[in-house]
């Protein structure tokens, strides 16, 4: 899965036992990819010590608070690895 | 933050240290000079020089906003251990930075991170209601300005580049660098 600028992708809802860097405020919202910003090791692979951590894209994802929060006039954007998207 | 607070910090600090040496991943001695290093020129400056230069060189400028690291690399820092992304304010566009999971901070280019910034209050407050928060700072947006919040959950640490203020074209380059806070390259300030 490659995303391209401007796709609309959906955060995985699921949580995890072991560590992650998908905030809770994000699950289960859909957003809008602004750029992939880096290609690093998956955190909660790494987290785990697995021995062979997966390496992803990771994309730079905007969301409005309007739709996070159910009011505001700001966006908020939020760094998450290509295995938690999905396109919705 | 109370007393006990921080020395709880130190103490666990301390504890997680004494980890690593256990564990023969580094010494004492390594880690001081660790530390030494980064805090001896970890300072807000570098990200004051920064600004100042892409307020008044536009090709710098562009670097600076389309590869963050190639932009500090011309600062002296060419290693940081992070991608750097840079974020522009406008006339009618303000940016500001938090980490929601932890505190991650740009420190070799802005210091040590403020007490605030690790702050539940600040780490919660600002993406749920940032103009509310700037307010508190005494940063009052009108309801013109668009505000983005960057949420530092990757290997990516954000800066502000902070909008030059008006009537300054007749100032140098030191000048310039003296405007810039460390706060308005955090985005809770304006400058």
């Amino acid at each position: 899965m490659s995303l391209e600028a401007g796709a609309r992708v959906r955060v995985r809802t699921g949580d995890p036992d072991h560590h992650t860097r998908v905030p809770r405020y994000v699950r289960g919202h859909t957003g809008e990819i602004l750029a992939a910003i880096g290609h690093w090791t998956v955190p909660d692979d790494s987290a785990r010590g697995l021995e062979r951590p997966r390496a992803e894209t990771c994309y730079a994802v905007r969301f409005s608070a309007a739709d996070l929060w159910g009011s505001g006039d700001h966006t908020v954007t939020v760094d998450l690895w290509e295995s938690y998207l999905d396109r919705p | 933050m109370t007393g006990h607070d921080e020395q709880s910090a130190a103490v666990r600090a301390r504890r997680l240290e004494e980890r690593l040496i256990a564990a023969g991943l580094a010494t004492d001695e390594e880690i001081d000079e660790f530390l030494t290093g980064l805090y001896t020129t970890a300072s807000p400056v570098n990200g004051a020089q920064m600004a100042a230069r892409a307020w008044t060189d536009p090709s710098f400028h562009d670097l600076l906003l389309s590869d963050g690291n190639a932009g500090a690399a011309e600062f002296g820092f060419g290693s940081l251990s992070y991608r750097l992304r840079v974020v522009a304010n406008a006339e009618n566009a303000h940016n500001v930075i938090v980490c929601t999971l932890c505190s991650c901070y740009p420190v070799s280019l802005l210091g040590p991170s403020p007490g605030w910034y690790k702050s539940f209050a600040y780490r919660s407050r600002t993406v749920r209601e940032p103009r509310q928060v700037l307010a508190e700072f005494g940063l009052h947006l009108p309801d013109s300005v668009q505000i983005s919040v960057w949420d530092s959950t990757s290997e990516a640490r954000y800066m502000v580049l902070p909008v030059r203020p008006a009537g300054t074209e007749g100032l140098t380059a030191d000048e310039l660098t003296a405007l810039v806070t460390r706060n308005g390259l955090i985005g809770t300030a304006l400058v």
